[in-house]
Order: C-alpha cells, then sequence, then structure tokens
C-alpha cells in the first residue's frame, strides 16, 4: 500500500529533487573561474622545465653530466658541454628541453644530482604553433612569461 | 561484421560512433538494426592505438613507468601498480611496508575516481545529467590528493619499481581522511538520486543480462562477474601490496543486468573508502623504495602479475632478457577483455540499450587500443 502511494505520488522522483535542492546551496560551488583568478597549484606539481642558476653569481648549476638526457623517455634532452682546461670540469655549453615531446613524467628532476633540473609550477605552456616549444638555455634559465588576461 | 550488401528491405546497417559522446571514446560499432531492434554488433576498435607494447621495448624499465598511466588514464595509479608489482616481482624484491600502505590508499582512492567518472557519464547517458556534476565535484577531491602528493592529477607516475619517490606530504593522512568521511554521505545522494528512480530502474533493469557462466566463457572480469553472482576479487583471492591486512567485503548481485552492476559498483566504492580509512590508521614507519639499483637490470626470466583494477583483472606480463629494456610487455586490459561481450549484451535488444550497456562495461578506449 505505501509502496502504491509512493509510485503514484512520484516519490523517487520527489527523493532525487530534494538532493539537487540540497546542493543549490552557493556555499557548494566549487567552479574555478580559471583566467580571472589563477588557480594554486600542487607544490610537486611539474610543468614548465627550469634550469636553475647559482642566484650569487649566476652561473648555471648544471655540471652537464647527461643524466637527465639518458633518463628521458621521449630522449627530448640534448646536453652539449666542453672541458674547461683549467678547472678541469666540464662546462655547459648548450642545453636543449624540446616541450612539445615532454609528457611531464619528472625523470629527468628524478636524475639530476645537483638539482639544477626542476619541473615548476608554470603550467600555462599552450600555444597556437609548434614554434617556440624547442626551448634552449636561456628559456629554461627565465622561464615562460604566460600572457596575463584582463577579466 | 554484418554484410550490407544483401539485407532484408526492413534491416539498416548503422554506424555508431567513433564520434558518438556514448562510446566514451573512439570506439565505433556496426550495428545491423531492424527498426530499433538490434541484430547484431561488431565493434572496430584501434582509433586511439599508440602502441605502447611495442614502445615498451624501446625504453627501460624505469622509463616505460609513466606510458603505462596513458592505456587506463581513469585509472593511471593501477596501472602503475600492476606494471610496478610485475617488475618487482621479476627482481624479486618487494615494496617496503610504508611504500604497500601508501600505494593501497592511492590506488583505492583511483577506484573511487574511476567509479565516480563511470558513474557520471553512465548516469548522463541513460538522461540523468544531475549526478555527473556532483560525481566530478567528488572526483576533484580525490585527484587533489593525487597532485599534492605526486604532482599530476590524471597521468601520476605515482609509482617507482621497488616503491615509491615521494614521500607522503604534510597533511597527507588529514586530507585523506577528510576526504573518507566527507565521501560516505555523498554515495548515498548518488544512491537517493538513482536507486530508486523509476526512470532508472525502467532503463536498467533486465537489460544486458550477461549470467554467471557467460562471464567466465568471456573472460569478463570485475564488476561485471560480480554483478552476475560470482564473488571473485583479485584482492581476497591473491592478495597483493598487503590487501590481506584489510578488512573489507565483496559486494556481489545475482541478475547480473545493468542495474546490478550498478549497484555492485556503488557498493564498491564504500568498500574502496573503508579499505582507504584503514590503511591510512596505521601507516607504518621506514623506507619508501626498496632495495632496487639506480639502473634496473632484472635477470632472465618472465613475470605475470594480476591485479584487481577498477574495471577488472589487470594484468602485467614482462619478459626479461637481461638487458636494462623489456623483451616484450603484454597488457591485459580489463575493458578489452570485457569489451567481447558487447555483442552478446545488446543482441534482440533496443537501440537504446546499446547506450546503456556500452556506459556498464566502463570501458576506455585508451586501454582498449593501447
Amino acid at each position: 500500500m505505501v509502496k502504491l502511494l509512493k509510485k503514484i505520488f512520484l516519490w523517487d522522483l520527489i527523493a532525487g529533487l530534494k538532493v539537487t535542492f540540497r546542493n543549490q546551496n552557493p556555499k557548494y560551488i566549487c567552479t574555478e573561474q580559471y583566467p580571472a583568478e589563477r588557480p594554486k597549484v600542487a607544490e610537486r606539481y611539474r610543468g614548465a622545465p627550469r634550469l636553475n642558476i647559482n642566484p650569487d653569481n649566476g652561473e648555471t648549476l648544471c655540471i652537464s653530466c647527461n643524466l637527465c638526457a639518458l633518463a628521458c623517455p621521449e630522449d627530448l634532452i640534448v646536453v652539449t658541454s666542453e672541458r674547461n682546461e683549467q678547472t678541469k670540469r666540464k662546462d655547459l655549453t648548450t642545453f636543449t628541453y624540446d616541450l612539445s615531446r615532454c609528457m611531464f613524467c619528472g625523470l629527468c628532476e628524478d636524475a639530476c644530482p645537483v638539482d639544477a633540473l626542476e619541473l615548476t609550477q608554470d603550467f600555462e605552456l599552450a600555444t597556437y604553433t609548434r614554434e617556440g616549444q624547442i626551448w634552449d638555455r636561456q628559456m629554461l634559465e627565465e622561464g615562460p612569461r604566460p600572457t596575463r588576461y584582463k577579466c | 561484421m554484418p554484410d550490407a550488401t544483401f539485407l532484408d528491405s526492413t534491416e539498416l546497417v548503422l554506424n555508431m560512433g567513433p564520434q558518438h559522446p556514448s562510446t566514451h571514446g573512439v570506439l565505433r560499432v556496426i550495428l545491423k538494426l531492424d527498426g530499433e531492434k538490434v541484430l547484431g554488433t561488431d565493434c572496430v576498435i584501434g582509433y586511439l592505438h599508440r602502441g605502447v607494447e611495442k614502445i615498451a621495448e624501446n625504453r627501460t624499465y624505469t622509463q616505460f613507468n609513466p606510458y603505462v598511466d596513458r592505456m587506463d588514464y581513469v585509472a593511471a595509479i593501477s596501472n602503475g601498480l600492476g606494471y610496478c608489482l610485475a617488475v618487482e616481482k621479476l627482481l624479486n624484491v618487494e615494496a617496503p611496508p610504508r611504500a604497500q600502505a601508501v600505494r593501497v590508499i592511492l590506488t583505492e582512492l583511483n577506484r573511487i575516481a574511476s567509479h565516480l567518472i563511470w558513474l557520471g557519464t553512465h548516469a548522463l547517458d541513460i538522461g540523468a545529467v544531475t549526478p555527473l556534476f556532483y560525481c566530478f565535484r567528488e572526483r576533484e577531491e580525490a585527484l587533489k590528493i593525487f597532485e599534492n602528493y605526486c604532482g599530476a592529477r590524471l597521468t601520476t607516475h605515482a609509482f617507482r619499481i621497488g616503491g615509491l619517490q615521494y614521500e607522503t606530504y604534510e597533511g597527507f593522512e588529514r586530507e585523506v581522511k577528510a576526504f573518507c568521511k566527507m565521501f560516505g554521505p555523498k554515495v548515498d545522494e548518488y544512491e537517493e538520486l538513482l536507486t530508486n528512480n523509476r526512470i532508472w530502474m525502467g532503463r536498467l533493469k533486465g537489460v544486458g543480462v550477461l549470467s554467471a557462466d557467460e562471464c567466465k566463457e568471456y573472460g569478463v572480469t570485475g564488476p561485471m562477474l560480480r554483478a552476475a553472482g560470482v564473488k571473485w576479487d583479485l584482492r581476497k583471492a591473491q592478495p597483493y601490496s598487503g590487501y590481506e591486512k584489510y578488512d573489507f567485503e565483496i559486494p556481489t548481485r545475482e541478475n547480473g543486468d545493468t542495474y546490478d552492476r550498478y549497484v555492485v559498483r556503488m557498493q564498491e566504492m564504500r568498500q574502496a573508502a573503508r579499505i582507504v580509512e584503514q590503511a591510512v590508521e596505521n601507516i607504518p614507519e621506514g623506507p619508501i623504495l626498496g632495495k632496487v639499483g639506480k639502473v634496473i637490470k632484472p635477470p632472465v626470466g618472465e613475470a605475470y602479475v594480476s591485479i584487481e583494477a577498477p574495471k577488472g583483472e589487470l594484468g602485467y606480463y614482462v619478459v626479461s632478457d637481461g638487458s636494462t629494456q623489456p623483451y616484450r610487455v603484454r597488457v591485459r586490459p580489463p575493458s578489452f577483455v570485457n569489451l567481447q561481450a558487447l555483442d552478446r549484451m545488446v543482441r534482440g535488444g533496443l537501440i537504446a540499450d546499446v547506450v546503456a550497456v556500452i556506459g556498464t562495461l566502463d570501458i576506455v578506449l585508451g586501454e582498449v587500443d593501447r
């Protein structure tokens, strides 16, 4: 009997509508207003790569050990270096990073023994063309300059 | 393939997909119809084929790890766990207890996230638009935990061979506990919206029935098998990664229709939250990475490990020839095997049932095509 009444008075649909109305409260809104408000990504976020420099003297931290290039599954890092006769160390000459093929797995930063290569929290890497997707040493040290949208 | 040339005047061959929204990706189903009645189907797959198994042969064991995330991309962590366990079996090492506990937490959270996507999209296919937004709202919370833990939301690359790369972050346990506490009432909410809804029941009950014997014949696993009444869950049957320590039930139903599969998956979400709650209560202290070298070079041999992924039994078969690169990696994806049963489930039904059945199969085309 109760079952029949519930069926006639559309109880199952009303119960569902109750849930909908319970969730109408504006305090449950969780939409991110993206270009207007930039979301705060996690600390460990794996975004644009950066080649760190020593803040004191502006020299690169990279020791040209080539471990990142070996670790990369997509083989997109190219490191070249030349031997410095005075210090008997390798000096970094070029460092290129093909961002168009990168899948942001983070294996390169795991491999880096001196924390020179790092994946940062910059996430706005979309472009209209493939041009400029191969980052050189200067770009890697300075970081990307994403467009700021006015809203 | 249904022959389009010699059809009866009432019969019709219709392409559903690969751009159809309810095929959940790029599945193409060729339907042979008599009016609205389905006489037969034929699946065309491969639109998302990337040759992942072949890629594995040209990568080292460590380098291949991020690629497995890209197969079942809504349950990437489960994929990573399966691959890592297989290589660990080859190396004959075991992840330390702390790593195992964190692995269980993340994998079960991923199960919840995967089932939430399934529920949202399945309900959307049937015509219930509201649950989608609620599901994605809760899934967001789980993804935030992944992002805080390993830096990515979807293709996480969370586990490494031998354990974990990252230590848990500060507030990990608090956030996970908060998620579990919040999640129970939310499942009640979804159930209130759907379980007794007459349209939902009308569309799902008795649709796409697959009996237990048929499930076994097709090799169907996961929630679809359990909805047919077979109590088979690899987490209980052959525990891995310390699942034997946790107390949980295997939800089963007996009819094996689409509605039962819905009920089983809802129960599974609750059980997953229960496992997470138990695991997060006492994460053992200790190292997070087992004794594996920087260069992973397993001895000659082969290993097969299967785990209970959200969609069913996910198997990884890795053959080593003693070098740093695997000789062969074969994946047994649950979606691909489950998809075989589509024809059996929709034959004789209506076109609208095809949509419901594809929804209930819970396929991810990245995994079907690989």
